[in-house]
């Protein structure tokens, strides 16, 4: 086991993948001779070569576009998009070509590309560089939908991805990549190094699609959520003093329904939490899941905590951002006696 | 009335009622344009962008030094290929106006454009059409009735009912999927490209678009990861004058060629007469070995005419001259094949009689099979729950949950 955190966790199942696997490559803006933006694909052009870890173009279209093409010709593309909010020239690429080619075609072709995309706020971005667009790609057939919160599961599930024979959007939360942020802007900074899932195998491991982690054991009520937001439910519930059980989703789309409808079956109270805007958002589906499978279970309304429905803007972030408050005052509603 | 804008619209040659116009169509003499080396740079070549690559001249003798010299029985089988293709279309627009199938698109007048360059490329070569290139499933030999059956989402559909017709594909025959959202196959057909030079092999990848198409952006995504990473591949743009009804000018096409666009990204860029079976084949040789030795990728304009509607829910009258088809200057592909070979005395009246009667039978041989594996209407069918198989490549749980509550609507 080493210490890493989310950036060096990610670096490491490339580097993995990379070692084992000759069929895959990388490639992004800026990831190959200078290692990424966020530096997560750091050292790896020097250990594997120009021809394996590419740097591309500013032309997210054609990024993706062309992974399929590569995918389709044997290869295992690893896609970064810089930044989540830059993901939609390529979004045709993604929903009618990617996610739909082994259908149309019956199986006889199929593209396995990872799209690596770094998402969500906090980190002062303004409104093109804090999007978190996940419930759009949750919405189309065809295409996993992966957001790990914190190290440990970044490595397992990025390798996961890369050796999936389907495509997957997987989503980072950058706010996450050097320590689990509670959110709280005004406290100091922790690093990974802090927690136990900052410890990491060097070495090839999976953390399985469709399998929610129960982040934390509790029987007084289920908060469910994924990404930044995990942190964030871990500090508002033990501000409010409920034992909650919290449920790290990791992966959207396949989706643990088992894991989430037995938690709620025990507590009987549930909060849904993600930093996407609320309207239409992936926590309508958790909250309709929950109704059709749980409602005869519950003992008081199901509570949704979500950004605004609004562009994230840069002078609010926090008070946009669905911080431990607005996450406390759900549960305390979700907590009222019938 | 006067238009104070000085926005420029551009002009359409003929609409209804006007008399047809194609002086906008700049052609060179048969001969004239020059063949460079294959590993010319695309700086130095910037004029076959612009002039009009043609071998067969009005007298159908193959002149100049683009003439490939292909033997006699090779283009016995381009002629084939060719009829083949226009039989096909023929009798498969008849059975949409039958109703028996819900939409086809013939590539009537185009049919030099799959066939000669598919005869020009290898089999290991990947093909990325676009949807008016049933020729190069028949050069590449797919048996009709496995067409047919596409067309019919019958039993034997490729594609188990899930693509409108015309949306073939092929493994085997290493012919891509063909979408429906245009020109998405051109950055794929790019990427496929580079995967072959990766990997050190030298395979190539070949893809084709309308004029029309080419406006998207993909199609300059494309050019831009070919220039880039100089990927082996050929970029086809299919200049038939018309994308639904607005002609190519809208495009891009009245100030400049699409084969143009290729030198603009330090690519070669070739035009050429796409009704021209020689030409098209001498052309397409070129870009496929410059591609296999590493020289480059080329885009290659063929200048041809869509003669018939766009699609059987078409009607070009409303929109362009009537007799627009018989003023094409570049004349038909089949008909200028046939009279060369005819020239060559490698050919007959008898035997384009002969030839035409065994291909139209074999499309009603083929079509009678195919009906037999089902129809829209009637016979054998698919079974529904097929549409809940390959979503993924293993069935998740929401899908076999909603494929219960389908067979349970059935009762």
């Amino acid at each position: 086991m080493a210490q890493m955190n989310m950036v060096q966790a990610l670096n490491s199942g490339m580097d993995v993948m990379l070692g084992r696997d000759p069929s895959v490559i990388l490639m992004g803006e800026d990831i190959g001779y200078f290692g990424g933006v966020f530096r997560t694909t750091d050292g790896l052009q020097r250990k594997y070569g120009e021809h394996r870890v590419l740097d591309t173009p500013i032309a997210e279209g054609a990024i993706i576009g062309a992974a399929i093409g590569m995918a389709v010709n044997g290869l295992r593309p690893v896609a970064e998009i810089q930044f989540a909010d830059y993901i939609y020239p390529g979004f045709d690429q993604i929903v009618s070509e990617l996610a739909r080619l082994r259908y149309r075609t019956a199986g006889e072709f199929y593209a396995p590309v990872t799209i690596r995309t770094p998402c969500g706020g906090g980190i002062r971005g303004g409104q093109t560089h804090s999007q978190s667009p996940e419930g759009i790609f949750t919405h189309v057939s065809g295409i996993k939908v992966i957001m790990p919160s914190n190290p440990y599961d970044a490595k397992g599930l990025l390798i996961t991805a890369i050796e999936d024979d389907d495509p997957v959007v997987f989503f980072e939360p950058k706010r996450l990549y050097n320590g689990p942020f509670d959110g709280d802007p005004t406290k100091a900074a922790v690093p990974w190094s802090t927690h136990p899932k900052g410890e990491v195998p060097e070495g090839h491991f999976n953390v399985p699609f469709g399998k929610a982690d129960v982040a934390r054991s509790g029987g007084e009520l289920t908060i469910i959520t994924y990404g930044t937001m995990v942190f964030v439910a871990m500090l508002a519930a033990a501000t409010a003093g409920v034992d909650a059980e919290i449920i790290d989703l990791r992966s959207l789309v396949p989706l643990d329904v088992d894991t989430i409808c037995s938690s709620v079956k025990k507590t009987g109270r549930c909060v849904v939490a993600h930093e996407a805007t609320r309207f239409s958002g992936f926590g309508a589906e958790i909250l309709s899941v929950i109704q059709e499978e749980c409602f005869w279970d519950l003992e008081a309304p199901i509570q949704r905590v979500a950004g605004w429905d609004t562009p994230y803007p840069h002078a609010f972030e926090w008070q946009y951002f669905p911080g431990p408050a607005r996450v406390e005052a759900a549960i305390r509603s979700a907590m009222e006696p019938a | 009335m006067r238009n104070p804008s000085r926005l420029h619209v551009p002009r359409t040659p003929a609409r209804p009622g006007q008399a047809p116009d194609f002086s906008y169509v700049e052609l060179s003499p048969a001969g004239a344009v020059a063949r460079p080396e294959i590993t010319a740079k695309s700086r130095d070549i910037g004029s076959l962008a612009l002039e009009l690559v043609r071998v067969l001249d009005d007298a159908h003798e193959a002149v100049g030094p683009w003439h490939p010299h292909l033997d006699e029985a090779d283009l016995q089988i381009g002629l084939r290929h060719m009829l083949l293709t226009r039989f096909y279309d023929e009798r498969m627009q008849r059975t949409q106006r039958a109703g028996k199938i819900s939409f086809y698109m013939r590539s009537l007048g185009e049919e030099a454009v799959s066939v000669a360059q598919c005869m020009a490329l290898r089999p290991a070569d990947m093909l990325f059409p676009g949807y008016r290139n049933q020729g190069l499933h028949i050069t590449r030999g797919i048996p009709l009735v496995e067409l047919m059956c596409q067309l019919l989402s019958n039993t034997r559909d490729m594609c188990k009912g899930r693509q409108l017709p015309v949306m073939y594909h092929s493994r085997p025959g290493n012919i891509f999927s063909i979408s429906g959202n245009l020109a998405t196959q051109l950055p794929q057909a790019v990427g496929w490209a580079m995967a072959a030079a990766i990997k050190g092999e030298d395979h190539i990848a070949s893809t084709w678009i309308g004029e029309g198409g080419s406006a998207e952006a993909d199609f300059h995504h494309a050019l831009l990861f070919a220039s880039v990473y100089q990927a082996p591949v050929i970029i086809n743009v299919v200049n038939n004058q018309w994308a639904i009804s607005t002609f190519q000018g809208y495009a891009g096409g009245e100030q400049r060629s699409f084969a143009a666009r290729g030198p603009g990204y330090g690519i070669a860029g070739i035009r050429v007469d796409g009704n021209d079976f020689l030409a098209v084949y001498a052309v397409t040789q070129w870009a496929a070995e410059r591609a296999r030795k590493g020289a480059g990728p080329t885009v290659i304009e063929l200048v041809t005419y869509r003669a018939g509607p766009h699609s059987t829910s078409d009607d070009p009258t409303r929109y362009r001259a009537k007799d627009e088809p018989e003023h094409w200057p570049l004349g038909d592909p089949i008909e200028r094949l046939k009279q060369h070979l005819i020239k060559l005395g490698a050919w007959t009246e008898a035997r384009h009689q002969a030839l035409s009667a065994e291909l139209e039978a074999t499309v009603v041989s083929s079509w009678k099979e195919a009906v037999t594996y089902g129809t829209l209407n009637e016979g054998p069918r698919l079974d529904p729950d097929l549409m809940f198989e390959d979503v993924f490549k293993e069935m998740p749980a929401n899908l076999q949950k909603q494929r219960a509550l389908m067979r349970a609507e059935k009762g």
